[in-house]
Formats: structure tokens, C-alpha cells, sequence
């Protein structure tokens, strides 16, 4: 079982720690999910996510190989600049979803999940083109969330970087967060503001300190892997293994944003322009439960008439709204706001109904 | 707050308790989760009981308690009629994490087999379970 360099850390502030896909990780603190879910809605939540894997694409050929591997125009990336994509099989289906971080025009670096990364890694260099080395430094690199409406303010204090200049999918790679060398990007997945801060794994630790002490002042707190899944789900960001995987496409899964099918050619972009021309069979669905009922991962969803439609591959409480919603795949026609539909919770059938767009979205946006 | 394991309560290895009392030499049995229990479900999200004059039976599933992560079913410890819910939980489910044995509670059972009791855990008894089970 792999530790974090937080691992310590975690165990001095009391997590109950579980494993995650080889991991052992925090899933809560003794705060419990519902107040580490609403302390990063209305305050700043800290997030261990050094498990995740970072992939560095270095040489002239490190555009091309990007541009092969990922959906998204990787042309159109400018230096200090990031976008969230996914990697397909030549079918379409998805390996990952990741964000791509541009440094230079010959240094890419790709943040991937930390059950895929080592899939991950060996896709890229299986498929990576001509003069560009594929290296993964997962092991020596420490990523750390800091998410919610008072990130900017309180981080702020503790960094050289003007916040205010970094806009969303923004990145300074000569930050310092507490004295210690950093990056920082305007990047996250708990739909608030918020930055993820890079560092070596060794100042993982100090860092770590420094945040959490920032974030305490205000009312905020460390956040483990529990209220990092609420958290997603009410913002409607999808989770691989969950609403992602290699039998599902991008354009099914509502991705279709991050594919550019007229922009340079990547692995899967055929398979996609022939799914796209022909439309598409079942769509990635949002739902709420207009019953008392929490659906789960796995239960099965009815249209009205009651017959089978679907899976749900993500649900539970959407602790901000007091609502229980969730995630599946139903046939496109099902796919309109206000169908009925149902689940069945261990048994019963339970009514719920279809919603567009994110269950939360926070009021002020802010930069965008 | 109230005792981890208090003594005057049964237990079950799967984590339920019962209060056991007697009136007009019948027996009724209050039952709710552990403290164990309410510790491995982490926030209370949703408490499914029966109603009032249905049938329970002992090691049988009564309901169920859906937390944040996961759902987990409730099983009886006695056999019995429910004679009352506790249904403020139906609007209030954080009251099983806040006071596990007393605001907390339930449901409560007219226990038709009063030799099933001696089935049950004392205090101290699933306290000794929970540490073999490596708790």
C-alpha cells in the first residue's frame, strides 16, 4: 500500500484512512464529510492529492506527441495555461481524464488520476511520437488542493504570486508558498475557486502545515476523499471508474466540449466523428431524487413507463442543496429536464427527475 | 455525551443495542446502533424503519441507515411487534451520530421470545468482540 507524504499528517489530525486504489488515503477527519463539504463551500477545504500522477512531455516533439494522446486542440494552449481533456483508446472510450498544464512550447505536463497513472503512463510512451521524452515524476512531486470561496484571500498571505492576476486554468510555475519553491494553478474539482499548489514531495509536509493553519483561521479544514466525491458530484465533475471509463465515450459522458474532431488528429478522433455523425445511443444523465431515496453506484434506472434505461454511476446526497442526486447513462431521449424517471434503491423504485447542468454552481463565479 | 458501550444495554455483533425494559410483565426492547457503528457509517444521511405494528425478527434485516458513502442494513436483535418509531430521525438522522443511544434511538419492540435475550452481548462481552476484531 503507497502513503502520500502527507500520511503523517494525516494520521496526527485523526483521518480515518482507507484505501484508494492502492493508496491508503484520508477518506474523513474527525470533522466528519457533511462539515468538511460545507467548510469548503463556505470557508477553504485542503485536499491531499498527492496520489495523483504528474507526466512530464519534454522535447520539440512534445506538442505532437500531447496532441495524439488527448481530445482537446492542444494548439490553442498558450504558456502558464491548462485545460482539462481526456486520452481515448482508438475506440473512443476513455483511458483518462486529466488536466494539461503548458510550461513551454516543448514542456507539457499532464495531471492524471492516481488508479490510471500507471495505465496512464505506459499509453503515453507506447504511444508517444518522435524527440519527445515521457517522464513520470508522480513519486517526487506533492500536489495539494485548496478549494473554496476563501482560497484566494487566505493563500494570499502565504505567496509571491499576485492571485488576483491568475485566472482560472491559470499557472505560475516561480511561486513560493511559504518560502518553499511551488506551482500554482487556478484549478480544482470541487466547483469553487481554488488552486492546486505543486511542490516537491519532500516540502509536502511544511506546506501541507502552513495551509491547513491558514485554512483553520477562517473556518476551514482539511478534506478527504469523501467530501471530495460530494463535492464533485454537486459540481457535476465526472469521476473515472465511476461515470468515466474505456466503454464510454467523451461525447456520451457530455464531454464532447474538451474533443475538437475538426482540430489535429488524435487516437480515437475517428471512432468519435463516426459516433458524432451517426448521434449518440446514451448520454451521461444528471438526476434528482424527487423521492425520499439516495441512489448508488451500480442501481439500476426506469424511465416512466417503468422500463429499464439505465445504470447509476454516480449518487448519493448533495449535502449544499439537502438534495440526493445522481449520475447515468439513459438513452439521449430521456435526456431532457423534467423526464421521470426512476431508480430502484434496494428494491424500490423511487422517483426522480432529470436536470440539466451542475446540481451546484456557485453564486459569484468571479474571474473567469 | 452518553457512555461508549453503556452497560445497561445488549448488543449484537452487528453493531445494534437494546434497552431492555419491563412493563406489565411484558418486555420491550428500544433498539438503535452502536457507537462502534455510528463511528464506521461517518454522517447519517437517511434512517429506513418499519412502521409501527409490523414484525421484526431477530438477526433479520429491520431497515436500513444510508450514510454519505454507503448503505448499510439495520438487523434486529430480538423478535417482536414495533410498537413505536422514533420518527423525528426521518427529518433529523444526525441524531444518530450526535446521541447514538438516546435521541438516536430507533425503533421499540414488544419482545415475544424474552429467551432470545440471552443471545445477546453484554457491554463488556462486545466490547472483548470489537477487540478481537482488531477495533
Amino acid at each position: 500500500m503507497r502513503r502520500t507524504p502527507l500520511y503523517e499528517a494525516h494520521v496526527r489530525l485523526g483521518a480515518k484512512m482507507v484505501d484508494f486504489g492502492g493508496w491508503q488515503m484520508p477518506v474523513s477527519y474527525p470533522a466528519g464529510i457533511l462539515q468538511e463539504h460545507h467548510a469548503t463551500r463556505t470557508a477553504v477545504g485542503v485536499f491531499d492529492v498527492c496520489h495523483m500522477g504528474e507526466v512530464h512531455f519534454r522535447g520539440l516533439g512534445a506538442a505532437a506527441t500531447v496532441q495524439r494522446l488527448v481530445t482537446n486542440d492542444v494548439a490553442r494552449l498558450e504558456n502558464g495555461r491548462a485545460f482539462y481533456t481526456v486520452a481515448c483508446l482508438p475506440s473512443g472510450g476513455i483511458v483518462d481524464d486529466l488536466i494539461v498544464y503548458r510550461l513551454a512550447a516543448d514542456h507539457y505536463v499532464a495531471v492524471v488520476n492516481a488508479s490510471n497513472s500507471d495505465k496512464d503512463f505506459a499509453w503515453f510512451r507506447e504511444h508517444g511520437g518522435q524527440d519527445c521524452d515521457i517522464r513520470d515524476a508522480s513519486a517526487e512531486t506533492g500536489l495539494i488542493a485548496y478549494q473554496g470561496p476563501a482560497a484566494a484571500k487566505t493563500l494570499q498571505p502565504l505567496t509571491n504570486v499576485p492571485l488576483e492576476s491568475l485566472r482560472p486554468f491559470s499557472f505560475a510555475t516561480d511561486a513560493k508558498v511559504g518560502g518553499l519553491a511551488a506551482w500554482i494553478a487556478r484549478t480544482g474539482y470541487t466547483g469553487e475557486d481554488g488552486f492546486e499548489i505543486f511542490c516537491a514531495s519532500t516540502d509536502a509536509p511544511a506546506i501541507w502545515d502552513r495551509l491547513i493553519a491558514a485554512a483553520g483561521a477562517v473556518g476551514g479544514k482539511a478534506v478527504g476523499l469523501g467530501a471530495r466525491d460530494t463535492l464533485r458530484l454537486e459540481a457535476r465533475l465526472p469521476l473515472y471508474g465511476n461515470d468515466l471509463d474505456d466503454k464510454t465515450t467523451p461525447l456520451e459522458a457530455g464531454l464532447g466540449w474538451v474533443v475538437k474532431l475538426d482540430g489535429d488528429d488524435f487516437i480515437g478522433r475517428d471512432a468519435l466523428r463516426l459516433q458524432a455523425a451517426a448521434g449518440l445511443t446514451r448520454k451521461l444523465t444528471g438526476f434528482v431524487m424527487t423521492e425520499r431515496g439516495t441512489a448508488r453506484h451500480g442501481y439500476a434506472i426506469f424511465d416512466e413507463d417503468g422500463a429499464a434505461a439505465g445504470t447509476v454511476t454516480s449518487g448519493g446526497p448533495a449535502p449544499t442543496l439537502n438534495q440526493n442526486v445522481g449520475l447515468g447513462y439513459v438513452p439521449g431521449r430521456l435526456d431532457i429536464p423534467g423526464t421521470k424517471l426512476s431508480v430502484d434503491c434496494r428494491g424500490k423504485r423511487v422517483n426522480a427527475e432529470v436536470v440539466k447542468g451542475p446540481f451546484y454552481k456557485r453564486a459569484n463565479k468571479g474571474q473567469s | 455525551m452518553s457512555a461508549q458501550y453503556p452497560d445497561d444495554l445488549f448488543y449484537t455483533k452487528d453493531h445494534e443495542w437494546a434497552r431492555i425494559e419491563d412493563r406489565d410483565g411484558a418486555k420491550f426492547a428500544t433498539i438503535g446502533v452502536t457507537r462502534y457503528a455510528v463511528e464506521q457509517l461517518g454522517d447519517v444521511t437517511q434512517v429506513d424503519l418499519p412502521k409501527e405494528g409490523e414484525q421484526v425478527k431477530q438477526a433479520e434485516v429491520f431497515g436500513s441507515v444510508e450514510s454519505v458513502k454507503a448503505v448499510s442494513d439495520l438487523f434486529a436483535p430480538v423478535t417482536g411487534k414495533v410498537v413505536k418509531v422514533n420518527s423525528p430521525l426521518s427529518d433529523s438522522p444526525e441524531y444518530v451520530n450526535e446521541d447514538p443511544y438516546d435521541e438516536g434511538w430507533m425503533i421499540q419492540v414488544a419482545v415475544t421470545n424474552a429467551k432470545e435475550l440471552d443471545g445477546l452481548l453484554s457491554a463488556d462481552a462486545y466490547q472483548a468482540f470489537l477487540r478481537e476484531q482488531g477495533e
